[in-house]
């Protein structure tokens, strides 16, 4: 059998800086395949969406999709704002706001909602245990013990700003990222 | 596979782990890597790698495209077009699919015609060729099927044309033909229901493809590769092994064919297409000039040049068919081209035909073009039926070599004179023996 | 020591030197060929050759790209004169704004689109009802008419195309001898020509003629000197002299050929958007092969030097 492997003339630059040079042009052929996978430019265009907040009364709450995702929106009503307020952050299993808005701070009910616009509360309608829709947005929806949302899958308790106070979800409805174009009307995303 | 013994010798533990339980390893040594290929063959025995690569870049292309691909009439061609406009890089993917279709079909006519030059069909490689006709055919099925995809006019039209062509039958057995017709369409006509089920077999024919190839190769190292001079491997110094020398070659050869692809992939997407296609399928309307891709045009011509249309069907099918008998067709004692000094004429006259007849597949079947794709498909079917075996047995071939060594070295030189390349000692362990 | 022959060895050689001769055989003829003129021919219905002028585009050959002032001149003609009639669904408004195309400032196009006269249907409303609604950048383009029942009524039976790949879908037919086709061919191959919609498109604007004595035109046709068969359904588009005016900025001047030339690089643009992307990358592949290429060939070289071949 041919000693190629020892023989050093064999392993000259030469053949060498061709295969590095083949080998370069095979593996860069590699990240288009993989891209291709990712959201393509329609997917990334639907990346926000413009809600009208005039038919939503105080007390009710709507369900819109944005990315393909459920958004909470509820139209809060005095009390349950003023509910929210009056938990001390200390007591939440969950301390973070998690808004995308204003991240990595504290869950006051502040963090959770825009500037002057503390009634609106917006949240992603997934919980964060394993997934499930909860209940909580229809007038006859059981709340939950802490009058916002309860997800029956697993019993997990939001309260009337959307953190969780019992139950196995280990973190807060997130909130998305929205601003509003006017009173009246919100842009998620 | 092959009568030689296998020489590998796993050095690490892991690889003797391997070689007891499944020797892959071994397999791809003796076949791939210490495989005896003969010395003298020129570049158009790197066609073989060149369409593996091929049919990997097709399945690649063609599983990530499936991706987004809607198989329906009515979704089918907006979702190319989405795959053009919105998908990362598929405005890439899409063309290298398509243009990789004519490449595959481009390396596969080479091979096919260099085969029939080097008489790379005769014993003992006849179920090596035999093979190779069915993965024509194949392909031929796959590239049919997959053009239909897009739903663009010329993609419905050429599948009503064709699949009409069934209907021939009829005229052997009433009613035969038309049953056949709506068991491919699924419907009374060509509609999304016939797009759905190409789409199915368009998916699971390159994987028999596949393994037709993996029988192929097999095949091949049964006896080894032909090579320009006919004659076999007798001693060791007709051969190389196939890395590096074989290898370098081919992957040389690969890239100067990755050349003309990334051509036209990237300034000439369209150039090989059809305009038409890019108007949506329109059961209504008829373009104006139904033409297959240039890869079908020699079929397409000598379907039309039989003015009856089962004659047609006949003709075209066995145009075809024909290629499985060339290694009973050939009756020269001599196996390459190189040394039958007649035959070669003849052999060009017929590459000349194919290409003409392809020129001619494109042109409306009307006055001048019809009398012409005639007289190729006459001179077509002759060269098999008549040149081939009559020519074959009246012909005196030249004086052969004989060894392979002896065509490469010259006849006084069968002892290891070689030119050594400079500050390398004589008998350096990496040359090959008495070369 | 006796020289070993070349004569039967060395099958390479001999191939590189076939291959060398062809070629430079092949470089001669096309330049034979080509110097008979680099005119396309189109084939009307009649089997008559009607001559389709190549035109200079800046995206035309292997180093072409759009020219975004141009395709913002398009686009305004576009907008003022066949979108009357005629849809670009396949092209939604945010790409008037992404790199490679017309590159306008994102806020004008959201103004523009929210103004675009065709709605956009969308529904069913919480009553159950589709109802229209301005264009976002995420929708498309669209034309006047619903569907094409909806244009043929109104076109007296024609139907106005959508124009988002007409210049893709539409070509030039070469009818010369093979001897003049086939080289013709292999320089198209070599300079990267696939112009052949564009060409067609801007014959066809600027073609419109009085037709010729005894020729008989069907009530509400037009003549047009490229149009297969001759008879048009749509009336002259840009008249002579000119339909758009451009702003003082826009790089050039209102007349036909200019509204003719802008329009169809817009729509060559509307057809085929990553053509900018695409032959760029084809410049830097084709670097990057040839180097490789020439590198594999030498370590071919070297790997076969001590064996004789």
């Amino acid at each position: 059998m041919t000693a190629d492997v020892e023989d050093p003339e064999r392993r000259d630059v030469l053949v060498i800086a061709a295969s590095a040079f083949a080998a370069v042009g095979a593996a860069s052929l590699i990240w288009p395949f993989v891209d291709q996978m990712n959201p393509d430019a329609g997917a990334l265009a639907l990346a926000s969406t413009e809600i009208d907040l005039t038919p939503i009364n105080e007390g009710q709450a709507i369900t819109v999709m944005w990315r393909g995702k459920p958004v909470f929106i509820r139209h809060r009503t005095a009390a349950e704002v003023e509910e929210a307020k009056k938990v001390p952050v200390d007591d939440l299993p969950d301390p973070v706001a998690r808004n995308e808005n204003n991240p990595g701070s504290p869950a006051t009910d502040e963090n959770r909602t825009l500037a002057g616009h503390e009634k609106w509360l917006v949240m992603i309608g997934i919980c964060t245990h394993l997934g499930c829709i909860p209940k909580g947005q229809s007038l006859s929806d059981t709340k939950g013990e802490y009058g916002g949302w309860f997800c029956p899958c697993h019993g997990s308790h939001y309260d009337t700003s959307g953190r969780i106070r019992k139950g196995p979800a280990p973190r807060n409805l997130d909130v998305p990222p929205y601003s509003f174009v006017s009173d009246s009307m919100i842009r998620i995303g | 596979m092959s009568s030689h013994e296998s020489s590998y010798e796993p050095k690490s533990a892991t690889a003797k782990w391997w070689d007891e339980r499944l020797p892959l390893p071994r397999l791809m040594y003796d076949q791939f890597i210490e495989f005896p290929t003969p010395r003298n063959l020129n570049y158009m025995w790197t066609f073989g790698g060149i369409l593996t690569f091929c049919l990997v870049a097709q399945l690649i292309t063609g599983i990530v495209l499936a991706m987004h691909y809607i198989p329906s009439g009515g979704e089918a061609f907006d979702s190319v077009d989405r795959i053009r406009r919105d998908v990362n890089y598929g405005w890439l993917i899409q063309p290298m699919h398509a243009v990789g279709a004519s490449m595959f079909f481009l390396a596969a006519y080479l091979h096919t015609f260099r085969g029939l030059y080097y008489g790379s069909y005769r014993a003992p490689r006849e179920i090596l060729w035999i093979l190779g006709v069915f993965i024509l055919l194949a392909m031929m099925a796959t590239a049919f099927m997959g053009y239909s995809l897009p739903w663009g006019q010329m993609s419905f039209w050429a599948v009503t044309v064709i699949t009409n062509l069934f209907s021939s039958l009829d005229q052997i057995i009433p009613g035969l033909g038309t049953s056949i017709v709506q068991w491919l369409w699924g419907g009374y006509s060509v509609s999304g229901v016939t797009l759905t089920r190409f789409f199915s077999l368009h998916y699971l024919l390159p994987f028999v493809i596949f393994g037709l190839v993996i029988l192929h190769v097999w095949a091949l190292h049964v006896c080894g590769q032909n090579n320009p001079t006919g004659i076999e491997i007798k001693t060791k110094s007709d051969s190389v092994p196939m890395y590096p020398y074989a290898i370098s070659k081919d992957v040389f050869a690969l890239f100067i064919f990755v050349i003309i692809f990334a051509w036209f992939m990237l300034f000439l997407p369209d150039y090989l297409g059809h305009a038409d296609n890019f108007v949506k399928a329109d059961p209504l309307v008829t373009p104006p000039h139904i033409v297959p891709e240039w890869y079908f045009l020699p079929f397409y011509a000598i379907l039309r040049a039989i003015p009856d249309k089962l004659g047609g069907v006949i003709a075209m099918f066995a145009s075809i068919a024909i290629l499985a008998f060339v290694p009973w067709l050939d009756r020269s004692p001599v196996r390459s081209t190189k040394y039958r000094p007649i035959y070669k004429w003849f052999f060009w006259l017929f590459v000349f035909a194919c290409l003409a007849l392809g020129y001619l597949g494109a042109k409306p079947a009307e006055g001048t073009y019809v009398f012409w794709a005639r007289v190729f498909t006459f001179y077509y079917f002759a060269h098999f039926l008549i040149v081939m075996p009559i020519l074959g047995s009246m012909e005196t071939p030249k004086s052969m070599p004989g060894s392979i060594t002896e065509a490469v070295l010259g006849k006084g030189d069968k002892s290891a004179t070689r030119s050594a390349p400079a500050g390398a000692p004589l008998g350096a362990p990496a040359a090959p023996e008495d070369r | 020591m006796p020289q070993p022959r070349r004569k039967t060895g060395n099958a390479e050689r001999e191939t590189e030197m076939i291959m060398k001769h062809a070629f430079s055989s092949l470089c001669g003829v096309l330049v034979a060929v080509a110097s008979l003129g680099l005119t396309t021919t189109a084939n009307a219905a009649g089997g008559e050759e009607i001559h389709i002028e190549r035109h200079d585009w800046t995206y035309g050959g292997i180093k072409g790209q759009f020219d975004p002032i141009q395709l913002r001149r398009g686009f305004q003609v576009y907008q003022e004169v066949c979108s009357a009639c005629h849809g670009l669904v396949r092209v939604r408004f945010r790409n008037l704004v992404e790199p490679g195309g017309p590159e306008f400032d994102e806020e004008a196009v959201k103004t523009l689109a929210a103004d675009w006269p065709n709605q956009i249907v969308d529904g069913p409303n919480d009553e159950g009802e589709m109802f229209e609604r301005p264009p976002k950048l995420s929708d498309p383009i669209r034309g006047p008419y619903r569907n094409q029942q909806e244009a043929r009524a109104a076109q007296n039976g024609a139907y106005p195309p959508d124009l988002s790949l007409i210049t893709r879908a539409r070509g030039v037919h070469n009818d010369a001898a093979w001897y003049i086709h086939v080289p013709q061919m292999a320089l198209d191959i070599l300079t990267g020509y696939q112009e052949g919609g564009s060409d067609y498109l801007y014959a066809l604007l600027t073609g419109y003629h009085e037709p010729p004595e005894g020729f008989e035109l069907s009530e509400g046709m037009s003549y047009n000197k490229y149009f297969p068969g001759h008879q048009i359904a749509m009336g002259q588009p840009i008249p002579e002299e000119g339909a758009v005016e451009y702003q003082d900025n826009a790089g050039a001047t209102m007349s036909m050929k200019q509204n003719s030339e802008d329009v169809t690089a817009f729509l060559a643009w509307a057809a085929d958007p990553s053509l900018n992307q695409r032959k760029q990358l084809g410049w830097s592949a084709l670097v990057y092969l040839l180097i490789t290429t020439l590198l594999l060939y030498f370590a071919k070289k070297r790997i076969w030097a001590r064996v004789k071949h």
